[in-house]
């Protein structure tokens, strides 16, 4: 009799609080998000069942590495390759600079300036947390939730907030799905209709050179402007040189696939296995979330009104719809640009010019981040 | 005989649906296309009102941007 007890006192369901079940349950809707409403599916749903696995209790899959055979899998997972070193966020973005094309920011290089305008959302949401009662290093990794970069949001919390990690992570990756919700309403708030119907010459070709040259510039003259930025921009760059190099489309094809998408394994499934009960349940998760959104919000109409301003002073005009694409959920961000530009002009095609602030978001907040690192590690 | 306008591809892309043919008269932004790039569909509209003349698309087809898909004649 007294064996069963002991047996029974060792199941999870035992242990389990109400605080596991919502948690379960929150993992389960975002697996259900991923499938049924095709939400960022390669992110949310490892990130679901990560979730649920992490908070069945005494399953010890998140135990840190320890004493022989004590360790859980993910827990080593998250620990070599995240919390003590930054590993995985860096390899992303290898991963997605071999997939990205620079072409729209090499031939309008004013994009860049308007990829920056929108990380205002990263700045605002800064001080918003800093008002809300976080704490500096805190409320840089909140902040960088507005630049709407998983990776780059991960690599900053990990190193100056991990205790929110994976919270500042699920609310980026959730904001990135919501972007076509949030953005077209302020998108049409601060345009007219005058201005979204402007329409776009098509860009000029892009040569070979310029391509090979733009990453291997970009990387040096960025790096030694702002080293802690390193990580994220020398490894993006490497990627994209792979891929435009033209010479080694093996590498580029593992970058692309097969590195790309076992990286995203381990990393969505260390994310949801950190956010057991007693990691989220706080009032700060809800003020984090609310900062988050604000920050998408801000950086679209960022990215919207200096488009704008550069227009005073532009005698081809921008279609300022390319500016809310600042933020760099790529290439959603780019897709809705598109979408409302065409819907007030059915000629304009908006989307290959939208990409050139899409991906210098990609840079601006990575930038941002080695900012923010070099001032508050 | 009326002005010759070419419809051009705006960027590369999928031909995913051709909605016209030759001798249709179609109006300025009437859909003739949908071309799929980066994963989403868009259209591709009549930049002028007229009949159409000739028709190089078919579905399944990558094209180039500054593709001439289309030519349509004004009335």
């Amino acid at each position: 009799m007294e064996l069963l007890v002991k047996v029974l006192k060792n199941t999870g369901l035992y242990h389990l609080t109400w605080q596991n079940g919502v948690m379960i349950a929150v993992g389960g809707l975002f697996i259900w998000l991923a499938i049924r409403k095709k939400m960022e599916p390669y992110e949310l749903l490892p990130i679901g069942i990560g979730i649920i696995l992490g908070n069945l209790p005494l399953a010890r899959l998140m135990n840190p590495p320890g004493d022989i055979q004590q360790s859980g899998i993910l827990g080593v997972i998250f620990h070599y390759t995240l919390y003590y070193h930054n590993l995985l966020p860096p390899l992303i973005f290898l991963c997605l600079g071999a997939m990205t094309d620079f072409g729209p920011l090499i031939a309008n290089p004013k994009t860049l300036l308007l990829g920056a305008a929108a990380q205002m959302g990263i700045y605002a949401a800064f001080w918003g947390a800093i008002l809300l009662g976080f704490d500096i290093r805190e409320a840089a990794s909140i902040g960088i939730i507005g630049g709407a970069d998983g990776p780059t949001t991960i690599y900053t919390s990990a190193q100056l907030a991990p205790h929110i990690l994976g919270i500042t992570a699920v609310c980026a990756y959730t904001y990135m799905a919501l972007v076509p919700f949030i953005q077209p309403p302020i998108m049409r708030a601060l345009t007219t209709l005058k201005e979204r119907q402007i329409v776009m010459r098509q860009l000029r070709p892009v040569s070979k050179t310029e391509r090979i040259v733009f990453p291997v510039f970009a990387a040096t003259v960025i790096i030694l402007l702002v080293p802690l930025s390193a990580p994220l921009i020398g490894m993006f760059m490497v990627g994209n040189l792979l891929r435009e190099s033209g010479v080694v489309p093996r590498l580029a094809d593992v970058a692309q696939n097969a590195l790309m998408n076992a990286v995203t394994i381990f990393l969505m499934l260390a994310i949801g296995a950190w956010m057991s009960a007693e990691n989220v349940f706080h009032i700060r998760t809800l003020k984090i979330m609310g900062l988050g959104f604000a920050a998408f919000a801000v950086g679209t109409a960022g990215g919207l009104l200096f488009a704008k301003f550069l227009n005073l002073f532009l005698k081809e005009k921008i279609n300022p719809l390319i500016g809310s694409a600042g933020v760099s959920a790529v290439p959603m961000a780019a897709r809705i640009s598109q979408h409302l530009g065409q819907q007030a002009n059915p000629k304009n095609f908006l989307l290959m010019h939208a990409m050139g602030p899409n991906v210098a978001g990609v840079i601006g907040s990575a930038v941002a981040a080695g900012i923010f690192l070099s001032i508050l590690r | 005989m009326g002005k010759e306008t070419p419809v051009t591809a705006p960027i590369v892309g999928k031909v995913v649906k051709v909605l016209t043919k030759e001798g249709d008269r179609v109006s300025e932004n009437d859909e003739i296309a949908t071309i799929e790039a980066m994963k989403m569909e868009m259209p591709i509209v009549a930049p002028v009102s007229g009949i159409v003349k000739q028709v190089n698309i078919q579905p399944g087809q990558v094209i180039q941007a500054d593709t001439v898909i289309a030519l349509i004649e004004q009335e």
